[in-house]
């Protein structure tokens, strides 16, 4: 027990930084359930493409480096190499997301809600086993992403950060702001909150809604994308499997949260991240083990909804005047 | 000039047949009526207009350009802008987010500022509340953010639906005291309205919608006195002989 709570502040910091990835993907099911009621299934393979195209750029042009350093870059490589995994993340996963929309979501938008939801659950069978079959026909059953930074702790008033959380406080938390500024401040933002609120008044306004839908869609991926490149430097390691309990987990934050808001996503990724980070910190203590990180994510959200039905900031459901 | 013309107009919701074969008439400057029970196809007339349900014979024509198959956002930008029924405010944005999408096809951010303040001088309770959450508001204000919000988009046809539905008899009258003072200031206004009497007070034609043809059209004050209208929309008792 001491030493779990001697170890707690190092605790609560990973589990920021697993919960700021968290978040990122529970902002787009929480973007995209806000707009169209739908939960889309297929948002965490969207996140696991994000990893395995920036290792796909990384291999192609830092490969060469990156091999003759175990997987670690400096300088002014290092950033040009982070750039590049989080620009590549940023253009695939949000030309996927647009893609998937236009072609599996928008034929049914006047279909009843089911078919949708059961299409969604088809596009993720499609990507992971497209991605599965890609791995085994070419032997990469196991892809080690390289670190690009030196793994190393860094004592900072007391705690110990890893190095590689760095790179998700610094980038989780510019995404987080450049969203809400993008839904608050922005003319686009202002037409998806219209359009979330109420479509045919939003298109009476001269919004058009699918060009507001396809953007939502492409946003939410790029924020996925991103949370796969986090990811998989944090993990150091990506494959076809790793999107479905992590699209799992951050849908369960966005609900935690209050699914169709934006805030309740941030905060219900943080959560899972820090109740999945205490723990697994218990094992080291306890031996009460990692398996029960999910259990007790799932436990907490029970708690929660069977208190609050919408979870903890609300949904934002449309209300009608 | 002729503003709004509906020619033979046919609309179907799924297998129900509403509008069948209607010819409307506005002409600029004119405030029209529309009357008509529940379920004549009022409504859908509105949103015939804005290109939310398309004819499947017949044609719109505004200003001699036929909108019967553009989108609504063309045919916002064409000068048409909606006051919806039930005032449709979004309701989780402040006012002036409502107003600022109200101009949402205009890219003229300074004549937006100034269309702006204009909304406010005609409407001190919004410049109060402007950064209130609409959904807050009570209903004669939504209206008034509903009203300013059409203004935003600078129509030269304000299309009206219910606009003094749900509110109270003072509300009423400041919102066709309203209506009458945009008209004046050169915008036309088709209206769909319950409260016969008081619309056809302020209007100059009108129209009656039943079970989506057109039974009667005339002046207001002819409308006002024939005996359809009279029994129908003005409530006097039918006399049984």
């Amino acid at each position: 027990m001491n030493q779990f709570l001697q170890s707690l502040p190092d605790t609560l910091v990973q589990g920021l930084a697993i919960g700021m990835m968290y978040a990122l993907i529970a902002l787009g099911y929480t973007l995209v359930y806000g707009i169209l009621e739908l939960i889309n299934f297929a948002h965490g393979d969207v996140f696991m493409l994000g990893g395995l195209f920036s290792w796909a750029a990384l291999q192609h042009f830092f490969g060469a480096q990156i091999g003759a350093n175990y997987g670690v870059l400096g300088g002014g490589t290092l950033v040009m190499a982070i750039i590049l995994a989080f620009l590549i993340a940023t253009v695939s996963c949000g030309g996927v997301g647009f893609v998937i929309e236009r072609f599996a979501y928008r034929p049914l938008r006047n279909a009843p809600k089911l078919a949708p939801l059961v299409t969604a659950i088809g596009v993720s069978f499609i990507i992971e086993n497209a991605v599965l079959v890609w791995q085994t026909g070419t032997g990469n059953m196991e892809l080690t992403y390289p670190s690009l930074i030196n793994q190393q702790i860094i004592p900072v008033l007391g705690l110990h950060i890893p190095s590689k959380a760095i790179i998700v406080f610094v980038t989780a938390p510019i995404l987080m702001v450049g969203l809400l500024y993008l839904v608050g401040n922005t003319r686009m933002g202002k037409a998806m909150r219209a359009t979330a609120q109420d479509q045919e008044a939003a298109r009476m306004m001269g919004i058009d809604v699918n060009r507001v839908i396809s953007f939502t869609f492409i946003v939410g991926s790029v924020l996925a994308g991103c949370a796969g490149v986090i990811y998989a430097l944090y993990y150091n390691s990506i494959d076809y499997s790793v999107g479905f309990l992590a699209g799992l987990k951050a849908f369960t934050a966005a609900v935690l949260g209050g699914i169709g808001n934006i805030r309740g996503a941030m905060l219900g990724g943080l959560l899972v991240g820090e109740v999945e980070s205490i723990v697994d910190s218990i094992d080291a203590s306890q031996g009460v083990g990692l398996q029960w990180a999910e259990p007790a994510v799932f436990l907490v959200l029970m708690c929660v909804l069977i208190f609050r039905p919408t979870g903890l900031l609300g949904a934002q459901v449309v209300d009608k005047a | 000039m002729t503003m709004l013309q509906f020619n033979g107009v046919h609309t179907y919701y799924g297998p129900i047949h509403v509008l069948k074969g209607v010819n409307y008439r506005v002409e600029e400057g004119e405030i029209v009526c529309l009357l008509g029970a529940n379920g004549a196809g009022k409504t859908t007339t509105m949103k015939t207009i804005l290109g939310l349900v398309r004819p499947t014979e017949g044609t719109v024509v505004f200003k001699g350009q036929e909108i019967g198959k553009m989108t609504p956002s063309q045919v916002v930008k064409a000068g048409i802008a909606p006051v919806p029924e039930g005032r449709r405010v979004f309701s989780r944005m402040s006012v002036s987010e409502n107003l600022e999408l109200g101009a949402y096809v205009r890219s003229d951010h300074k004549a937006i500022a100034d269309d702006m303040s204009r909304v406010f001088d005609l409407f001190p309770r919004l410049k109060e509340r402007r950064k209130q959450l609409a959904g807050l508001m009570s209903g004669g204000e939504q209206q008034m953010l509903a009203i300013g919000r059409a203004m935003m988009a600078r129509p030269t046809l304000l299309i009206m639906d219910e606009p003094s539905m749900g509110l109270s008899p003072i509300f009423v009258e400041r919102v066709f005291d309203t209506v009458q003072s945009i008209n004046k200031q050169g915008v036309t206004i088709f209206m769909v309205e319950q409260n016969a009497n008081m619309a056809l007070t302020i209007a100059n034609r009108g129209y009656v919608l039943q079970n989506g043809e057109v039974v009667l059209e005339n002046d207001a004050a002819s409308l006002l006195q024939s005996e359809l209208v009279r029994k129908t929309y003005l409530g006097e008792a039918i006399e049984v002989s």
